[in-house]
């Protein structure tokens, strides 16, 4: 594959590390927001085909076959979709995170002890 | 140490998963059928020269419909979760805001919201489109929010903009039902010569529609967040 999806994939990785290892919510929710990116690169790339050019008629593609000059818009158009509903999730996490502070006044996740077991 | 054992083992089995993809599929050297259609019929059927427009805004509408819907799910749980201000109020110590910033402001806003309001409207022709135009808003706003810390959005407006605009999105998409091939179909208007910026039949309408509810939805949220004294 290409060298994008696989920096992509060590994205995802990085981000699954993050959220795993760091005791602070606001750093898991980062790492969640890697992870996004990650998957944003490993979709791009899948739409990729090399020698050819993005979707979009202008004059530099004029008169040539569409149908062998352009990558393919559809792997565009989901993560232009992943980005919106990425960033309304990364909203919604940040409110969950200034509610938990309201409730202990921290951010830790050691301080949040009631489903432990 | 367990814990530490079990978090790199996670990670590894991540790696194992994802090795396949690496390693076993080949890259792409041709369209698969359903891009190779819309490649190729795209631009004579709907006219828009940006062909990823055409697939968010004409062959895939449905699932901008539900992303559109996700997002005011989201700016609606957001609302829901901070409607009660906190009991124990503990404010920022509240400064006006530098006079860099305010000059810069001043300068930059006015731009913003016109190269905002251009890339929405050029969405069938450059890259771009309503939800980035949406978000070129929404810093316009955030700038004015951080130069002007008095100053509130009115919030029953942003509401309603957005909702009328939520409405016209749906109406277009009936529209497109009964004078066309199907809901959210754009050609009930005329295509129009391609490159100009009145052409490929209503996308430049549903993807201005799409950039001032996303516009507004987001300064809604930023509003929201802003007022909150934690």
């Amino acid at each position: 594959m290409t060298v994008i999806s696989i920096l992509g994939f060590i994205l995802i990785i990085i981000g699954l590390w993050g959220m795993l290892t760091q005791k602070n919510i606001i750093k898991m929710i980062i790492g969640f927001s890697i992870i996004d990116t990650g998957l944003h690169l490993v979709i791009v790339s899948i739409g990729f085909i090399k020698g050819r050019t993005a979707p979009i008629i202008s004059k530099a593609v004029e008169g040539l076959d569409t149908g062998k000059n352009f990558i393919d818009p559809v792997p565009s158009a989901l993560v232009l979709t992943a980005i919106v509903i990425g960033l309304a999730i990364t909203a919604l996490m940040l409110v969950y995170a200034v509610k938990l502070f309201r409730f202990k006044r921290s951010l830790q996740i050691e301080d949040f002890e009631e489903l432990k077991w | 140490m367990a814990k530490r054992f079990i978090t790199l083992l996670l990670i590894a089995l991540l790696a194992y998963m994802f090795l396949p993809f690496i390693v076993e599929v080949d890259e792409t050297s041709q369209l698969n059928r359903v891009a190779e259609k819309y490649v190729t019929a795209g631009p004579l059927e709907l006219g828009a020269a940006n062909l990823v427009t055409a697939v968010i805004v004409t062959y895939r509408g449905l699932d901008t419909l539900g992303e559109i819907v996700v997002l005011f799910i989201a700016a609606v749980g957001i609302g829901f979760l901070l409607r009660k201000p906190s009991k124990k109020k503990i404010a920022a110590p509240k400064r006006s805001s530098s006079e860099i910033l305010r000059t810069g402001s001043d300068f930059l806003i006015p731009l913003l919201i016109l190269f905002g309001v251009y890339i929405f409207t050029h969405g069938h022709l450059t890259p771009g489109g309503g939800f980035q135009g949406g978000v070129v808003l929404t810093s316009a706003a955030l700038l004015f929010m951080l130069s002007n810390t008095e100053a509130r959005f009115n919030k029953q407006l942003t509401e309603v903009i957005e909702s009328v605009s939520g409405i016209f999105y749906l109406i277009i998409g009936i529209l497109g039902l009964i004078l066309a091939g199907g809901f959210l179909d754009s050609r009930f208007l005329q295509l129009g010569e391609m490159g100009r910026l009145f052409s490929a039949g209503a996308i430049p309408i549903i993807y201005s529609i799409i950039g001032i509810k996303v516009g507004m939805e987001l300064i809604g949220i930023l509003e929201k967040l802003r007022k909150e004294e934690i």
